[in-house]
């Protein structure tokens, strides 16, 4: 089981509190994860045609940059075992 | 007991203002979506419980919402916006090809007839429907064929569907309009949209077809808000365009400005507004003055109200779909600023007041009339 942590207007969009917990080997798989156990998040992180991550969505692991990694990449063993949670984030932007 | 909803998207969220039917007390809900963008909240005419909306942002895309208690609680509905067949690529800014992608929907508008149907406008230019309460949404073929031209006539990436009471797909009449507007190519635009839409929503009453009659006359009192906003887009790209003239001229010659389509005066619908006003009201800024102008000559004379809206150091702007009408027997009108007013006028334009001050810049103003 890994962690996940979403950004704030997810958590609202998703009525989570805190971190999502479900199975996952890959990023990919922890999106689909996310996204069958809360419908509502379809679309927002990864465009749901293109399946691609969005412009401003990063993905972070054990102060690692994941974003830019496949998506079918194996996660951080850290993560795997739950010490460590896979950070959405929203990235900042603007002035 | 008979009141108004007053629906208010923002930049940063979305806002329902309820009041009676006085409509002098106002009860402020919100905000929903706080932190999206939400350019269009609009009550089902079939359901006034039925609520839609369209909190958007650079971050997270597109989301369509649905509440059915009247905007107290919400539910995601389907978001999901593809193209029909190859999009391929339309003309940018620069002049180059650019690849036509789905940004986000501009308006929402909930079928007259049918609690499931709803059409949204969106950027890219398109127009889409769902038919099963927002599970799914498809892109109208007709206005897939025409993309491209959609994109150079409008100057803009975006379309914005509307409905009138008495056409019940009046999106074909809008597009009609344009095309007299010399925006699309006539007789082929007319031809994509046959594929689409009823031929009585095509043609209207043949009465009134001619040249200047760009709609048909509405039946009793229903289109107000929907009319309004149509032209209040079409002042949106005016202003786009050619700003600095639109500011400049706005106060002396309103009336050839705006070139209205109706031209002949028209009987009284209610007390304060004609029939159509709500076409014909359009609040402007110029010179620091906030006012709206209102004609009662169907457009060929107009007065400016200004009591209650400020009168000096006023520089807020009145985006395209931020002005509304209700239905109530004394006219109500409605208006959002960018400077997050929204003011009230329970007299059909005679006195204004403001029911709430310092909302996010407001991007979006729809009324729904409660039984």
């Amino acid at each position: 089981v890994i962690r996940i942590v979403l950004p704030a207007h997810l958590r609202a969009l998703a009525r989570v509190d805190g971190e999502v917990q479900l199975e996952a080997g890959t990023v990919r798989e922890a999106l689909a994860g996310l996204e069958a156990a809360h419908p509502a998040l379809r679309g927002t992180i990864r465009d749901p045609v293109t399946q691609e991550r969005r412009a401003f969505v990063r993905f972070y692991a054990c102060s690692e940059d994941l974003s830019h990694d496949p998506p079918d990449d194996p996660l951080p063993a850290r993560v795997l075992s739950g010490e460590e949670p896979l950070l959405v984030i929203g990235a900042m932007a603007g002035g | 007991m008979p009141g108004v909803r007053v629906l208010v998207g923002t930049r940063k969220g979305a806002f329902v203002l309820t009041s009676d039917e006085g409509r002098r007390q106002w009860q402020v809900d919100g905000p929903h979506f706080g932190g999206w963008e939400v350019l269009h909240v609009k009550g089902s005419p079939v359901d006034p419980d039925l609520v839609w909306a369209a909190p958007s942002g650079g971050w997270f895309g597109q989301l369509i919402q649905r509440s059915q208690d009247g905007g107290r609680s919400w539910d995601p509905v389907g978001n999901e916006f593809r193209y029909d067949g190859v999009p391929g690529t339309h003309q940018w800014y620069d002049g180059t090809p650019h690849p036509w992608e789905f940004a986000k929907v501009w308006h929402l508008e909930p079928s007259l007839t049918d609690r499931d149907t709803v059409h949204a406008g969106v950027e890219d230019a398109a127009l889409f429907k769902t038919t099963d309460g927002g599970t799914s949404w498809q892109e109208l073929s007709g206005t897939a064929r025409a993309r491209h031209r959609l994109v150079l006539a409008a100057g803009r990436r975006r379309a914005l569907p509307a409905h009138d009471p008495a056409a019940p797909d009046r999106r074909a009449a809008d597009l009609r309009r344009d095309q007299r507007r010399g925006r699309l190519p006539h007789r082929r635009r007319r031809q994509e949209l046959a594929a689409d839409q009823p031929r009585a929503a095509l043609g209207g009453d043949p009465g009134r077809r001619r040249r200047g009659r760009a709609l048909r006359a509405p039946a009793g009192d229903a289109p107000v808000a929907a009319r309004h906003a149509v032209h209040a887009e079409a002042l949106g790209r005016h202003a786009h365009r050619r700003r600095g003239r639109l500011l400049a001229r706005g106060e002396r010659q309103p009336a050839q400005r705006l070139r209205l389509p109706h031209r002949r005066p028209r009987p009284r619908a209610r007390d304060g507004l004609r029939r159509a006003d709500p076409e014909r009201l359009h609040p402007l800024p110029p010179d620091g003055r906030l006012r709206v102008y209102r004609s009662r000559t169907g457009g060929d004379e107009w007065e400016p109200l200004t009591r209650g809206l400020p009168q000096e150091h006023c520089y807020v702007n009145v985006l395209r779909d931020a002005m509304a009408v209700d239905r109530l027997d004394e006219c109500g009108v409605y208006f959002g600023t960018t400077g997050g007013q929204v003011y009230a006028s329970p007299d059909g334009g005679d006195s204004w007041s403001a029911i709430v001050r310092d909302l996010p810049a407001v991007l979006s103003v729809e009324v729904q009339t409660l039984p």
